[in-house]
């Protein structure tokens, strides 16, 4: 079994204040994976490990078999990465963005393929406008063709769905399944307990650093763990 | 490379559609050769010829203005974290944004040297040229030390204020060296006009080479 | 106890120094007893540039190794560097003035004092705007480092400036023996004193780093 994703005992420090205390998963490829967590729980600190932002201050993490400390611009090449942020740069137009970003990457940076990934998501008639008109669901979208045109094996989403309107968000929802019929890996942070289970085949909830439940997506413990953890630890 | 050219190319790019550098950068390296011709008897006929550092001190105000204008474009919508989710070596994207504000700055400066030439009684002739190969010199040392300090200057909570505590310290060799060597062309006294050349050089060199290796323990979070 | 004998070193030898300063030395002939201020002036600007060493030490072993306590090394030497900066102004300035009629001349030495104490204040000024440990001992020691290189860099070029804008600099030639056996004492005592004031404020650094660390766990 491939493993699109393998932490050993990640661990991160931020002075005194420990972040993550040691966590340990291992990803399948193919699954959609949803983390669930109170504000603070580790899951942003260890979507950016993942995503090479951060380093860890201890413990191993592979990307696609490639160890991210060792080989980190290799293991980039295998990763996507959305936040609420959209990491675009408002002057320029979509086209452009997602040109430059082609070339940092050095996949094909043709109008004709570009073209195609703002079809894909539903941008094309507005490629050559500047981002800065654009409202915040356009602007996620070309986030995420931003996120796809490298072709990822694995696909980190850091609570997307924030400030999104409804069409918005079956938008994102659209592309998640297909990203996922692609063949690839997605963990996805989310406070929004129906969204990050409808697609999951796996949750894992976080607290205080540490994953306290890992499930299969259907397993009645999760909304138990959920409501307990975050919905009673947000009333206190 | 090609990473390199990618990000200056978008620069570029960004400048040409808001103009925001280049002409913040101009009409306040203006301002302050006009206030300074105000203040000063800067004639060059008094008992001290101030012309060279004036210029000086306008290019300085305008970097570090542009510094940080540049440093805006990458935190805008956190776009530095897109750069850094790409698998570009962080000294390569270093060197892209050096090379952006340099090419910035010197537009900027090659502007108000003429009118600098206008105001403070300059001729037209080699000596201008002179000045704007010293211009060139100077400010790659500039943007070399500046670029790095404007990425750290963008991780504190007052940054616009942060950056000039920091960057005017670093870069006094490099105006010291720059107005050594621009007074020595005003007054056509050029002999040993290569040692300031030399310290600019060096300065530049151990600053692009630091700041390449050192690059991503400032933009790691 | 190494930094409490460092302390009674200090204090046994800092009465014998201003002995060999103000009597064992003979009196200088032009400037008279005004020179003496020679004796604290340059062991303070030597000091100034051993903090700036131990910035760029501290700061480079921190960014290879990760060890806060090199970045403890970094910004207590670097803070000991602004005093004795101060110092070697300000002793400077008091010897200029009835010296040479002016309380500052744009000299290499005070031009290159002067620029070492903007870099340690800067160096001070970033990391109190910077709240998180980490991230101030990572940003800071870059700075540090890059800071230090700064000081030869400056020395040339200071050095340059000068020549192209000639001043007196003042008495030079040989030393007096005499007086050379005096500075010896002075530069002695003055690295004991500042052995015992960075091993007593990295003690305080570490004291407030765990302070800092109550202090975060209790509003967590």
């Amino acid at each position: 079994m491939k493993l699109a994703l393998e932490s050993e005992d990640i661990q991160k420090k931020f002075g005194h204040f420990t972040a993550l205390g040691g966590v340990t998963i291992q990803v399948p490829r193919g699954e959609f994976v949803t983390l669930f967590g109170r504000n603070g729980a580790g899951k942003t600190t260890f979507l950016k490990i993942a995503a090479t932002l951060m380093r860890p201050t201890d413990g191993s993490f592979r990307v696609e078999g490639i160890d991210i400390r060792k080989e980190p611009e290799r293991a980039r090449r295998q990763i996507g990465f959305l936040s609420h942020n959209t990491f675009i740069y408002r002057d320029l137009s979509a086209i452009e963005n997602l040109r430059f970003f082609c070339r940092l990457y050095g996949a094909d940076s043709s109008d004709s393929r570009l073209m195609g990934l703002l079809e894909r998501v539903g941008l094309r008639r507005r490629a050559n406008d500047t981002v800065r008109n654009f409202s915040r669901g356009l602007q996620q979208r070309v986030g995420i063709a931003r996120v796809l045109l490298h072709d990822p094996q694995l696909v980190l989403l850091d609570e997307p769905y924030t400030g999104l309107d409804a069409q918005a968000v079956t938008m994102l929802n659209d592309m998640l399944d297909e990203i996922v019929k692609d063949g690839r890996t997605v963990i996805l942070t989310t406070h929004d307990l129906e969204q990050g289970l409808r697609a999951a085949t796996r949750v894992l909830i976080m607290d205080r650093g540490k994953i306290v439940l890992s499930a299969e997506a259907h397993d009645p413990e999760i909304r138990a763990t959920y409501s307990r953890l975050i919905v009673t630890g947000a009333r206190r | 490379m090609k990473p390199v050219v990618a990000i200056i190319h978008k620069d570029v790019a960004i400048e040409f559609r808001n103009k925001e550098s280049i002409s913040s950068m101009l009409w306040f390296g203006l301002l302050v050769l006009v206030i300074f011709s105000f203040s000063f008897d800067s004639s060059g006929a008094g008992d001290v010829d101030i012309r060279a550092g004036l210029l000086w001190v306008a290019f300085s105000f305008a970097g570090i203005l542009g510094l940080n204008r540049s440093l805006s474009m990458e935190s805008d919508n956190d776009c530095l974290q897109g750069l850094l989710l790409a698998p570009v070596d962080r000294g390569d994207l270093y060197l892209g944004k050096v090379a952006g504000n340099l090419v910035f700055s010197l537009v900027a400066e090659l502007i108000i040297l003429p009118v600098f030439a206008v105001l403070q009684h300059v001729h037209f002739d080699w000596k201008l040229l002179a000045i704007a190969g010293i211009t060139v010199a100077g400010t790659l040392g500039f943007v070399s030390i500046g670029t790095t300090l404007s990425m750290i200057s963008a991780h504190t909570r007052m940054k616009e204020v942060i950056l000039p505590v920091l960057q005017i310290p670093m870069t006094l060799p490099v105006i010291l060296c720059a107005v050594t060597a621009t007074d020595m062309v005003l007054k056509n006294e050029t002999a040993g006009i290569s040692f300031p050349l030399s310290v600019l050089g060096l300065f530049s060199i151990v600053y692009l080479t630091a700041s390449y290796f050192i690059f991503e323990y400032v933009v790691e979070e | 106890m190494k930094i409490r004998m460092l302390a009674i070193l200090s204090l046994v030898l800092i009465p014998i120094s201003l002995y060999f300063a103000f009597i064992y030395a003979p009196t200088e002939n032009t400037m008279g007893h005004l020179q003496r201020i020679f004796y604290f002036h340059v062991p303070h600007a030597i000091l100034s540039y051993v903090s700036a060493l131990l910035l760029g030490l501290g700061s480079l072993m921190y960014l290879i190794k990760g060890d806060l306590k090199w970045d403890r090394l970094a910004y207590c030497s670097a803070e000991l560097g602004i005093l004795f900066t101060v110092t070697t102004l300000l002793s400077g300035i008091i010897w200029s003035h009835p010296a040479w009629g002016t309380w500052w001349e744009f000299d290499a030495r005070p031009t290159l004092e002067l620029m070492l104490g903007l870099l340690f204040v800067g160096y001070h000024m970033l990391r109190a705007y910077l709240p998180e440990r980490e991230s101030r001992a990572r940003l800071s020691t870059v700075f540090g480092f890059l800071a230090a290189l700064d000081v030869p860099i400056n020395y040339f070029a200071t050095y340059i400036w000068e020549q192209h804008h000639p001043r007196v600099i003042g008495p030079g030639g040989d030393l007096d023996p005499d007086m050379g056996i005096a500075l010896l004492v002075s530069m002695i005592t003055s690295g004991i004193i500042y052995a015992y004031l960075l091993a007593q404020r990295i003690e305080i650094a570490k004291v407030e780093e765990e302070v800092e660390y109550f202090e975060q766990v209790v509003q967590a």
